[in-house]
């Protein structure tokens, strides 16, 4: 196990030196700090007002560039390492694959995740002084829809590392998963399927697959029990399922989906030849 | 201790190591010549355990260095031709080397001063910031600090000044007893001192073995 925790900690550390991680916890951060400064919690939308209605805004946009983020950063860690050596001279000593492998698939998620809750947890210590209202149940849903996100995407990152011969390849075949998995939101594709009359059982299957698209429901659903401001997939799904049988769903997928790409990813990384 | 027997490897439709077998034994130092797509870096590749072998297998005192890799690799140091970018500190790289081969730091840090690496004033700088030669004299010193029986330098020498390459070859004359020494190298002039086996690889293949 200390091989395991080794890893997760040097790469914790080089990732935390990093350029993309400062420009990656500055968008986060900035984000948060733009909204205040913007006066997001003083305005009202749509019912939605105070930290809410900040915790929303921070959750769509969130939505579009947090995997696009996660993809690119973490597309190439083995990849990369293949690519420039770095791998033929670490795994020279003695370390088993499955420690390489899940110590930096741990150590990413560390530096991935910690950035997005630091920045909602700026929120609400920022908005407690202000006087607002804490939303619990927002900010604790939102906590287990980040983390499920991210082993989503981070899993399905590995998994493309593992395989791909060069890093240029894995962040094509990353911008490609993203804009695919974009498209297949309520707002584009997903309409355009319903107008064609497609089996609406196809459209929900695909909805549902989609981790973007789960998360995007789950969280808006809290805030807009009429769901005026989703797509028809969302008031598809909603209709069919429970809000809080969905919640689950809308965690527990992505991390199973997440541990499934990474599980296959270390089955790879073990058949294939190392460098 | 090292036993190649039947090894191939393709890389599609390249035979890059054809039906090889060998056996390297304590107090052997070789040093594996050829022109360059001739194998050398497939063998050792292949003697550390990332490849898959197509035929064949390669046994470290008895053990497949892909199925017990942990335990073959506690024996092997290991420097290759290029020292790669690694974005960790001195102090990082020191503390993944010491933690994962339970090698002593010290000992780490009398080799790098031997090889007049001045550690303190750049343990906190990233490797791949050091100078081609400051990375290499780093990468020998962990090589001699973890005590291995088998020690593989390809081409160790290339970014060292006339003065390290005499330090280097001072301590490993000083380190190279009841061992294994494999050198891949294109200057047989400059081991000739140290070896005891030559042999000659191409297109795959071992054509020349000699004990001098």
């Amino acid at each position: 196990m200390k091989n395991l925790y080794l890893i997760a900690y040097l790469d914790l550390k080089e990732s935390i030196r990093a350029r993309w991680f400062v420009v990656y916890s500055l968008v986060f951060g900035g984000l948060i700090a733009l909204f205040f400064i913007a006066g997001v919690t003083e305005s009202q939308v749509m019912g939605f007002s105070g930290l809410s209605r900040l915790l929303l805004m921070y959750i769509q946009i969130t939505i579009v560039i947090l995997p696009i983020f996660i993809l690119i950063t973490t597309v190439r860690s083995i990849s990369g390492d293949r690519d420039n050596h770095i791998l033929e001279y670490m795994l020279s000593f003695p370390i088993s694959l499955k420690q390489y492998y899940w110590g930096k698939i741990i150590g990413r998620f560390i530096t991935v995740y910690l950035p997005v809750l630091f920045a909602m947890v700026i929120a609400v210590v920022y908005g407690a002084f202000k006087g607002a209202d804490i939303p619990w149940n927002i900010f604790f849903l939102y906590t287990g829809l980040l983390f499920a996100l991210s082993s989503a995407f981070l899993g399905i990152a590995f998994f493309i590392s593992s395989f791909v011969k060069s890093s240029e390849v894995a962040l094509g075949i990353a911008f490609f998963i993203w804009i695919f998995l974009l498209a297949f939101i309520d707002i584009a594709l997903i309409s355009l399927m319903m107008q064609q009359r497609f089996n609406e059982e196809l459209i929900i299957f695909i909805s549902l697959a989609n981790p973007m698209e789960l998360f995007r429901v789950a969280a808006i659903s809290l805030f807009d029990p009429e769901l005026t401001v989703m797509g028809p997939v969302a008031f598809y799904i909603l209709d069919s399922i429970s809000q809080g049988m969905f919640v689950l769903l809308s965690i527990g997928y992505p991390l199973v989906l997440g541990l499934l790409f990474a599980f296959l990813g270390y089955k790879i990384f073990e058949k294939k030849d190392l460098v | 201790m090292i036993k190649v027997s039947q090894l191939t490897k393709k890389f599609g439709s390249h035979v890059s190591l054809d039906n090889v077998n060998c056996e390297f034994h304590k107090n052997e130092s070789i040093a594996l010549m050829g022109a360059n797509g001739a194998g050398k870096t497939t063998l050792i590749r292949s003697i550390l355990g990332y490849y898959h072998p197509d035929q064949g297998e390669v046994l470290i005192n008895g053990l497949n260095p892909i199925k017990d890799r942990t335990k073959v690799l506690q024996e092997i140091s290991f420097v290759p031709q290029l020292p790669p970018p690694i974005k960790l500190s001195l102090d990082e790289l020191i503390q993944y080397v010491s933690i994962s081969a339970q090698v002593d730091r010290e000992l780490i840090l009398h080799y790098a001063n031997e090889m007049k690496l001045d550690i303190n004033a750049n343990i906190n700088k990233s490797f791949f910031k050091l100078s081609g030669g400051m990375k290499q004299k780093m990468l020998i010193a962990i090589s001699l600090a973890k005590k291995s029986d088998i020690i593989i330098y390809d081409e160790p020498t290339a970014n060292l000044d006339p003065k390290a390459r005499d330090d280097f070859y001072r301590l490993l004359k000083q380190n190279e007893e009841e061992k294994v020494l494999l050198f891949v190298t294109h200057r047989l002039e400059e081991v000739k001192d140290l070896v005891n086996r030559q042999i000659y690889m191409d297109l795959g293949k071992i054509v020349s073995d000699e004990t001098i």
